[in-house]
């Protein structure tokens, strides 16, 4: 029987992320998956990255992942949301050509000398003792591991709705994992049913684009990784329109034949990217919502309409499109449909995505309750990363919920659960203005290479980038008077006073560029470095009222609650309190104070116990 | 002290540190209000503390007016009251507490729960949570409104209009509490409105205390000067607490040093008043203050004018109006039934929020709107209890949708 450390489940873009991190790390890994070739497919948007999304891509990215890099090999289209706001909440995102983003992701799994993929379904877990021990597949190969990554995704007793007709599968066209479900719960493990949709797919020959506004790529020359040094490929165009009050009643009168709407899923969706017979039941009094018409690569004629999710029958679909403006005569590639599927309880994992009463099982992805390819690879980065440091006898990188996103979905998603799709937002961490989407590198390699899963290349431009944001601050601490201001040609008055140059950036007229021209700091030769650093002064007094909050954030984050934590005996404890904490199971002070209802006293109380369990021990 | 400050607070107001952990006598000053007190200061430079932090003791007489009188140049300094048990969780924190120390934790925590009970108990509790509460919610929507935009692309033109109220909305709701902060705290329930007697030395004052506590308990003596001290006496009057402090009497020449030092703190004393009695000069007291014509019984008494009192500490002749207006006074300026009184503590945090969220109704960018609002959700909290975000993002999807 062969044995790999760990054994990666399913190809999505949470798979390859664990597989390749551990592979980096120089573990043997296998990654099985049901057909080789879907490796680095998109099931849904051709998009990567957006608001809070995009952040988490190059979070994803400055540990070395695949996403960036492949979102920067595939994208046909950029455009950075939100630029009007403040830099925390920019959202880079990036529309991909299917084609050329999966063969790039085939190819970094393919360059990985220790990931193997094994193409195969799998049958089910083999546990013994309480832990993980291998997994068998389905043509009766077996595989031993001590670790094993599950990424299924919607395949887990994936379920595919179309109007009146329904039919197993994860996505159309592939089979569901149904043994593999029903091992999972006869095992007791906590399952829920989640739903998510995807709109139809036109054929874009038989689009009149005249007539609709477009938007075209971005002008100025982002990209999703630092280490992509420039955009690739050609860049197209979207166009928009919207649906109007036929298209509504179209679907107003048909809704009892949506499956949502006759009871044949009652599992809930995303609030955040309802259905369009959801926009309507709910909104009903908007006289049209808003679609994004987005070409799927360079070579297809295929385009995805943003914003119209659907689960209605194929002649229903066909009836509302054809009533949109510029949609009169269209073709339907591939009609919408819903999936509904199990996913597993998050809260029953722990902050390394591990099972709390299975060990070796992690999982990371869809199945944990979340809905987008960024959060999936985020989570799978996550999995993958502790379980090979767990193996290989490695510190685990301190990620917490004032460095990364990451940490704060998967705080979210084992303290609170999930009740509808999980996913990301900028609101959703408290120390946003941190957490940029352009200082994740300076926030995360370090850890990264600590924790040695980053590239000698990635290594080696981090260190440079580094020492030239060293040299940036030394030359911003240095004061300068009024006057020399003034000889420069910067408007400055005396009351200003001396101060470093740093603080006159605030001033008017004043900025790093000018600055740079003026040699007063150097130039950028890092790409966005000047802007990543002038954000940094700006947000400094801001984020200077964190550090008291953070400092006792990461003092209590070191304070370890032990699995079986007796927190009935704490005194001072309501019943309830001792309820909620029992059921979640904190790990540490600090989260224990993230769940709801623990008050400061009761926080203390459980801090005076802590340090006995740990000093009895 | 515990904390980074410490060091720095204590050089300010000491001079200069003492060597550490050695007792050394030292003058407190605060750079505005001049001398406070002599007294023994201790200097602990961390890891080894209490605390673990850099610690600073300053042990001063124990007079309460010396004591406000120092914590309010700290608070000025940058340092704030310590929260119930804190020491012993920095010192937690930093490995410093063995496990019988730890116990006393509990302790403490008893304490802050009298003290809320306290609280609670003299105002009308359900009211006073539910008023938080429903700021909390507020703050909830404003910072929905916000999240709102931040968090919708500029492209997304799905009609989801902004709300621009919250700004306004914001700005009422610090009214609001600009108004509980108005009211006194709540350890004013306890010790009392604080009626200072002024005036030049010898009007009378200390005969005028003493016929009001009815005992002797300052000194008086015919020679100008005595009352070298500020005396407080806590006293009920009509069923109101009070506070009744006596002072040095104020005059500008004359004086040597220990005078002087008496006529700073009736300087200080008079700036903390709820109720001033001037039984000098007319015109020549504070603003707001009560005119009293005092030593009637005197042969050249000079009456005051509309609204004075006159009395006699010797005969007790006006005695009573005067304590009546007192009483009249004090139920006016203290809390009363069905308001709300926090305590110090939590008017800071009030105060924290309010100030948050003027910030972020007026400030353009809406990150900085959106981190004050959490600031003050914080503060809140801190007065109510802990929540996540989760709320906040209920409040937002519950009635939009977010795009792409």
């Amino acid at each position: 029987m062969r044995h790999f450390p760990i054994i990666v489940i399913g190809g999505g873009h949470a798979g390859v992320e664990a597989a390749c991190v551990a592979a980096r790390m120089g573990l043997h890994v296998a990654l099985v998956t049901m057909d080789a070739t879907k490796i680095g497919a998109m099931s849904c948007n051709p998009a990567i990255g957006g608001l809070g999304k995009g952040h988490l891509v190059r979070e994803v990215d400055a540990f070395d992942g695949l996403l960036g890099i492949a979102a920067d090999a595939g994208a046909i289209h950029y455009r950075m949301l939100n630029r009007s706001k403040g830099s925390a909440v920019w959202g880079p995102r990036v529309q991909a050509d299917r084609r050329l983003f999966g063969a790039a992701v085939r190819e970094r799994v393919a360059s990985e000398p220790t990931l193997k993929v094994i193409e195969g379904e799998v049958a089910g877990l083999r546990i013994e003792g309480g832990k993980v021990r291998g997994v068998s597949l389905a043509d009766g190969m077996q595989l031993a591991c001590d670790a094993a990554v599950l990424c299924t995704g919607t395949f887990l007793g994936g379920v595919l709705f179309r109007g009146e007709e329904r039919f197993e599968g994860g996505r159309i066209a592939e089979g569901a994992a149904a043994r593999l479900a029903g091992q999972l719960r006869d095992a007791s493990l906590p399952l829920a049913r989640l739903k998510t949709g995807t709109p139809p797919r036109l054929d874009g020959r038989t689009i009149d684009w005249a007539r609709l506004a477009v938007q075209p790529s971005d002008p100025d020359e982002w990209t999703m990784s630092p280490l992509s040094k420039e955009r690739v490929n050609p860049q197209v165009f979207c166009a928009m329109t919207r649906t109007n009050g036929r298209v509504h009643e179209i679907i107003r009168a048909n809704l009892s034949r949506s499956p949502l709407y006759s009871g044949a899923i009652d599992a809930q969706g995303p609030r955040y990217c309802p259905s369009i017979e959801d926009k309507i039941d709910r909104f009903g009094d908007r006289d049209g919502h808003q679609i994004f018409l987005e070409p799927e690569g360079l070579d297809t004629p295929l385009v995805y309409p943003n914003g119209i999710s659907t689960s209605l029958p194929v002649d229903v679909q066909e009836a509302f499109l054809r009533a949109i403006e510029g949609l009169e005569q269209v073709r339907v590639a591939e009609p919408g449909y819903a999936v509904e599927y199990d996913h597993v309880d998050p809260r029953s994992l722990d902050r390394s995505l591990q099972m709390k009463d299975l060990e070796g099982l992690y999982c990371a992805g869809q199945i944990n309750g979340t809905t987008g390819y960024e959060e999936a690879a985020a989570q799978g980065l996550v999995a993958g990363l502790h379980a090979a440091c767990r193996i290989a006898g490695r510190d685990e990188p301190g990620l917490d919920r004032a460095n990364s996103y990451m940490a704060v979905m998967v705080d979210d998603l084992t303290l609170h659960g999930v009740s509808e799709p999980y996913r990301m937002l900028t609101a959703r961490a408290e120390y946003r203005l941190r957490l940029r989407a352009n200082n994740a590198s300076s926030r995360l390699t370090p850890l990264a290479i600590q924790a040695g899963c980053v590239s000698e290349g990635r290594r080696r431009r981090f260190e440079a980038r580094e020492e030239a944001r060293e040299a940036l601050q030394l030359a911003l601490g240095r004061e300068r008077s009024p006057s020399e201001m003034r000889m420069l040609a910067f408007a400055a008055t005396d009351d200003a006073g001396r101060q470093p140059l740093g603080d006159w950036t605030r001033y008017p007229g004043i900025d790093l560029p000018r600055l740079a021209e003026a040699g007063l700091v150097p130039r950028e030769t890092e790409h966005g470095l000047h802007s990543e650093v002038a954000e940094d002064l700006h947000y400094a007094p801001y984020v200077a009222r964190h550090e008291a909050e953070l400092k006792e954030l990461r003092a209590n984050e070191k304070i370890a609650l032990k699995p079986d934590f007796p927190f009935h005996e704490v005194p001072g404890l309501s019943n309830e309190m001792v309820e909620r904490l029992s059921r979640t199971q904190p790990q540490s002070l600090a989260q224990a104070g993230r769940v709801p209802g623990i008050t400061p006293a009761a926080l203390a109380a459980l801090l005076v116990h802590a340090r006995k369990h740990v000093a009895a021990a | 002290m515990s904390g980074a400050g410490s060091g720095r607070a204590l050089n300010v107001l000491a001079g200069r540190l003492p060597n550490p952990r050695q007792a050394s006598l030292r003058q407190i000053r605060d750079p505005q209000a001049g001398w406070l007190d002599e007294a023994l200061v201790l200097w602990f430079p961390g890891p080894n503390s209490a605390t673990g932090e850099d610690c600073a003791e300053i042990h001063c007489h124990g007079g309460r007016a010396v004591i406000r009188a120092i914590e309010s140049s700290l608070s000025s300094l940058g340092l704030r009251q310590a929260e119930p048990g804190e020491f012993t969780r920095r010192a937690f924190l930093n490995g410093r507490m063995d496990l019988l120390e730890a116990e006393a934790l509990g302790d403490m925590l008893s304490a802050e729960t009298e003290l809320q009970r306290a609280v609670l108990a003299s105002s009308a509790k359900g009211h006073a949570s539910a008023e938080v509460a429903h700021w909390r919610e507020a703050v909830l929507s404003a910072s929905a409104a916000v999240e709102q935009e931040l968090d919708f692309s500029d492209d997304d033109q799905d009609g989801i209009a902004p709300r621009p109220g919250w700004r306004s909305e914001a700005r009422r709701v610090a009214d609001e509490m600009a108004a509980w902060l108005a009211v006194p705290p709540a350890e004013r329930l306890r010790e009392g409105l604080r009626v200072v007697l002024a005036g030049p030395p010898n009007s009378g004052k200390s005969s005028l205390f003493n016929a009001i506590l009815d005992e002797a308990a300052a000194i008086v003596s015919p020679i100008a000067g005595t009352t070298r001290d500020a005396i407080e006496r806590p006293v009920a009057i009509g069923g109101v607490p009070f506070l009744l402090v006596d002072t040095a009497g104020l005059r500008d020449e004359g004086a040597d040093e220990i005078e002087r030092i008496g006529i700073s703190r009736a300087g200080q004393e008079l700036a903390r008043a709820d109720v001033v009695l001037w039984l000098g000069p007319e015109g020549e007291g504070p603003t707001g203050a009560i005119e009293v014509a005092s030593m009637i019984d005197a042969p050249a008494w000079q009456a005051k004018g509309e609204g004075s009192l006159a009395v006699s500490a010797v005969t007790g002749e006006g005695l009573p109006r005067l304590m009546g207006r007192l009483s009249e006074v004090g139920r006016d300026r203290l809390p009363k039934p069905g308001q709300v009184a926090v305590s110090r503590r939590q008017k800071e945090r009030l105060q924290t929020a309010r100030l948050q969220l003027l910030e972020a109704a007026q400030v353009e960018d809406l990150l900085i709107a959106g981190e004050a609002l959490r600031q003050a959700r914080h503060a809140l909290d801190a007065m109510l209890g802990t929540v996540g975000t989760e709320d906040m993002l209920d409040s937002l999807f519950g009635r939009f949708c977010i795009g792409k």
